[in-house]
């Protein structure tokens, strides 16, 4: 072990990390040569090798993902069909080591100092662990995606790992290979928004602000991503196991066979967990999960999660073990069902409880808000409930457009700035009317007629001169598609204008591309309007109300 | 005055007003000890103190210098809608979601421009009559402010029944009549006397049943810095009338300029 000196607060564990690449499509079926993406809340999460060639990537929408590639194949996120596929790696790893750990499907991990100690070294491990990853991964079709990682702490070594093919970082050069990547790997995307604007960039300049500092600016988890910026562990290693008495267990009689009865068993054992835990102020950060049969087959994994593992979040990840376990292949599978079922509070660490966001994040206001619209979406369709979301654009139409509430996350920010910065409105696009916009915004515009003191219509010219002042505002009816003018009766007389403002957008595109001048025009009765002209056509926009 | 030395239980009017009686012992003194029962059990919020802020130029018009929660407002008139979403604003800022139902003529730049969180505001198509009430009450359960587009029709019961959930629920609700119509406008050049009759006859006679607590009226509105054929519109100067019930009876008037330069509401300097 390298870090046996120094504090006992910074020493790591060395661990070794295989990862499975785009786990989610290798688990969906998909191949590596095929262009294809999962797609959950609206966004692209993973990204297979080939649609990364044609300039996708994660965070896309499936509307811009499908821009770059028409024919990406989208598949929907399934958590228990990745955890249960998984399982097959963790078996295989089992050959190695008992002490297998589980953050998400796609991530297994494990402390290298006795399986090291036992094949002659970290290389020697490192490259039977890949043989025997491999062998499956071939079988699935995606030999290329593995990557095993040898370093010290897990952070690092999933870093590592990342790289692909077998790596060993020596002991004691995490920190000098973590400083260069940027802080962008700390996956925490709104502390790094921050560090950016301080000019901070990579994880060594972060790692190399003093430790008080950053808790003072970024609290407890700003901590947690300082340690791992430095190469440590999230949390200082605990050097005593947990309590024994926390340990919960239940015996099944009958013993149960199916998948939702175990996770339904799970959720009482769960809630036992979280009262023996909440009592004495603690939070369980890793679990171990054990399920034992009649006939003594037992399957034991250790899973662990950076925040705090919920009631929920175990229950689901009972559900992933017991999934893979009894509806795996044939040769895995236990022979009866399981009679025992143990949560073992592998890692615990006090309670530092759920806080809200310091950069906004949920609020109880928007989780009332948001109980609401899902009631609301019950009573009159999906559909019918929709958001603002920040487009751009010169028409008022085409600014901010409405996005069904459903496909997006309500509680995040969508405009992308700081609430209410009216510059992300004006900035890119000239030929825009200037403020105010009109309250009012016509969803279809309304045909009309704009004329002048002796009743034509108001033509403008290709380089935007009026032919004469405009004087009135009339109602126009299409009849067959000729245009004829009601009387004067209903034309209302112009007091002032302005403009007019061109526009001439999408010219190469000789479809869409649309010449537009439009007016502001005030009304006599001391209203003010929007109308636009199109083709020689007017037709009214909006009211400024 | 009496003299309520001797006496223990009697409630005369003069414990109210009794000063501590300096031959008598403080703590047994009957009118301290109401004095400090009623410390007790005064309520720590009136209904009336739990208010939405709204934008200060707006402040003179609500009896408060805020929206109450649970009351009903009415907004008409030309510049009806600009009005409506500056009431909305200071809340939406300060946290609270905001919710519009029907109104699909509105625009959300100018949302955006009064001063409205985009990224709290759900809109809602107006749904079919018959469950307007049923959706309207789903709403006013989880969002604080809530612009109704008038023009939904729901009967009396149903307004009735939307009102007392207003209450319960300390929510604000707007009802908005824009006008985007071609027909004419009756040109608002009243007295003010006629103006707050006027006033006072659309509350009475609120559509669908409904009875605001507050009607506000916008007229007068001139807008600024349009010419005939140069300059832009910059800034609109109305005059909006308050007309209300019980507390908000008194009849205010106020003048602003809604949009202002920046695009919100601002005093007239």
């Amino acid at each position: 072990m390298s870090s046996t000196e120094g504090r006992s607060a910074d020493r790591v564990v060395r661990s070794l990390v295989v990862r499975c690449a785009d786990w989610p499509l290798v688990a969906a079926g998909a191949t590596p040569d095929q262009p294809a993406v999962v797609i959950e809340g609206g966004r692209v999460v993973v990204v297979s090798p080939a649609a990364r060639a044609e300039g996708i990537e994660p965070g896309h929408r499936r509307r811009e993902a499908q821009r770059r590639c028409p024919s990406v194949v989208v598949y929907p996120p399934d958590h228990d069909r990745d955890a249960r596929l998984f399982h097959a790696i963790g078996a295989a790893l089992e050959h190695i080591t008992p002490r297998i750990e589980l953050s998400v499907p796609g991530v297994a991990a494990f402390p290298t100092r006795g399986p090291s100690r036992y094949f002659g070294g970290d290389h020697a491990l490192a490259k039977q662990v890949m043989t025997a990853v491999a062998g499956i991964m071939v079988g699935l079709g995606w030999p290329d995606s593995v990557g095993v990682g040898v370093a010290d702490g897990r952070f690092v070594a999933e870093q590592v790992a990342r790289v692909g093919g077998v790596t060993v970082l020596e002991p004691g050069t995490s920190a000098s290979f973590l400083a260069p990547l940027p802080a962008g790997m700390l996956g925490r995307p709104e502390l790094c928004d921050v560090l950016r604007r301080l000019g901070i960039s990579t994880l060594g300049a972060f790692a190399a602000l003093p430790a008080a500092d950053v808790v003072a600016r970024f609290g407890a988890d700003g901590l947690v991503a300082h340690r791992v910026a430095g190469g440590l562990d999230e949390r200082p290693p605990h050097t005593a196991p947990p309590p024994p008495h926390l340990t919960v267990s239940i015996e099944l009689d009958p013993p149960v066979e199916r998948v939702d009865q175990a996770a339904f068993v799970a959720k009482g054992l769960a809630e036992r967990l979280h009262d023996g835990l909440d009592a004495e102020g603690l939070a369980c950060t890793r679990v171990c999960i054990t399920a034992e049969t009649d006939t003594g087959a037992c399957n034991e994994r250790i899973w662990r999660h950076e925040g705090a593992l919920g009631v929920g979040a175990i229950i689901e990840r009972v559900r992933w073990q017991l999934d893979g376990w009894l509806n795996g292949p044939a040769v895995l599978r236990p022979t009866s069902g399981v009679s025992r079922l143990t949560l073992i509070p592998d890692e615990v660490g006090p309670a530092r409880g759920r806080q809200l966001g310091f950069w906004g994040g949920e609020t109880a206001a928007d989780e009332r808000a948001m109980r609401a619209m899902a009631r609301v979406q019950g009573i009159v369709g999906v559909a019918a409930v929709t958001v603002p979301e920040v487009r751009g654009g010169r028409s008022p139409i085409e600014q901010i457009v409405r996005v069904p509430a459903a496909t997006v996350e309500l509680a995040m920010s969508r405009g992308g700035q700081p609430e209410n910065d009216q510059s992300r409105f004006v900035a890119p696009w000239p030929g825009r009317v200037p403020t105010p916009t009109p309250a009012l915004v016509l969803p279809e515009p309304l045909p009309a007629l704009v004329c002048d003191q002796r009743g034509s219509v108001v033509a403008v010219s290709g380089r935007g001169a009026l032919s004469a002042a405009p004087a009135t505002l009339g109602e126009q009816n299409i009849v067959d598609g000729a245009v004829g003018a009601v009387g004067a009766a209903a034309a209302l007389p112009i007091a002032a204008w302005a403009g007019p403002w061109l526009t001439d957008e999408r010219w190469w595109d000789p479809v869409a591309h649309v010449r537009r001048a439009r007016l502001q025009l005030l009304l006599a009765d001391g209203r003010a309007v929007l109308v636009c002209c199109e083709h020689g056509r007017w037709s009214i926009e909006g009211w400024y109300d | 005055m009496f003299d309520t030395g001797g006496v223990t239980a009697s409630p005369s009017p003069s414990f109210l007003n009794a000063g501590p009686d300096p031959g008598t012992n403080p703590g047994t003194d009957p009118g301290s000890v109401i004095r400090r029962l009623s410390e007790l059990i005064r309520p720590v919020t009136f209904a009336r103190e739990q208010t939405l802020p709204v934008l200060e130029p707006l402040a003179p018009l609500l009896a408060d210098g805020a929206l109450t929660r649970g009351s009903l407002l009415r907004v008409c008139g030309i510049g009806a809608t600009s009005l409506a979403l500056s009431l909305m604003a200071a809340g939406s800022r300060d946290g609270s979601w905001s919710a519009v139902i029907g109104l699909p003529e509105l625009g959300l730049v100018a949302a955006a421009e009064h001063g409205l969180v985009l990224d709290r505001l759900a809109l809602i198509d107006a749904p079919p009559t018959r469950r307007s009430a049923e959706l309207i009450a789903a709403v006013l359960d989880g969002v604080d402010l809530v612009l109704l587009d008038a023009r939904m029709m729901l009967s009396g019961a149903e307004s009735r029944r939307i009102a007392a959930r207003l209450r319960e629920r300390g929510s604000v609700l707007i009802m908005v009549e824009p006008v985007c119509s071609m027909a004419p406008v009756i040109a608002l050049s009243q007295t003010s006397r006629t103006r707050t009759s006027t006033a006072r006859t659309s509350m009475s006679q609120a559509a669908g049943g409904w009875s605001p607590d507050v009607v506000l009226t916008v007229a007068g509105s001139q807008w600024q810095g349009l010419g005939e054929g140069h300059g832009t519109l910059r800034r609109r100067r109305v005059r909006i009338d308050a007309v209300g019930r019980g507390r908000a009876a008194r009849p205010r008037q106020l003048e602003v300029l809604l949009p202002a330069d920046q695009g919100s509401v601002d005093v007239i300097d």
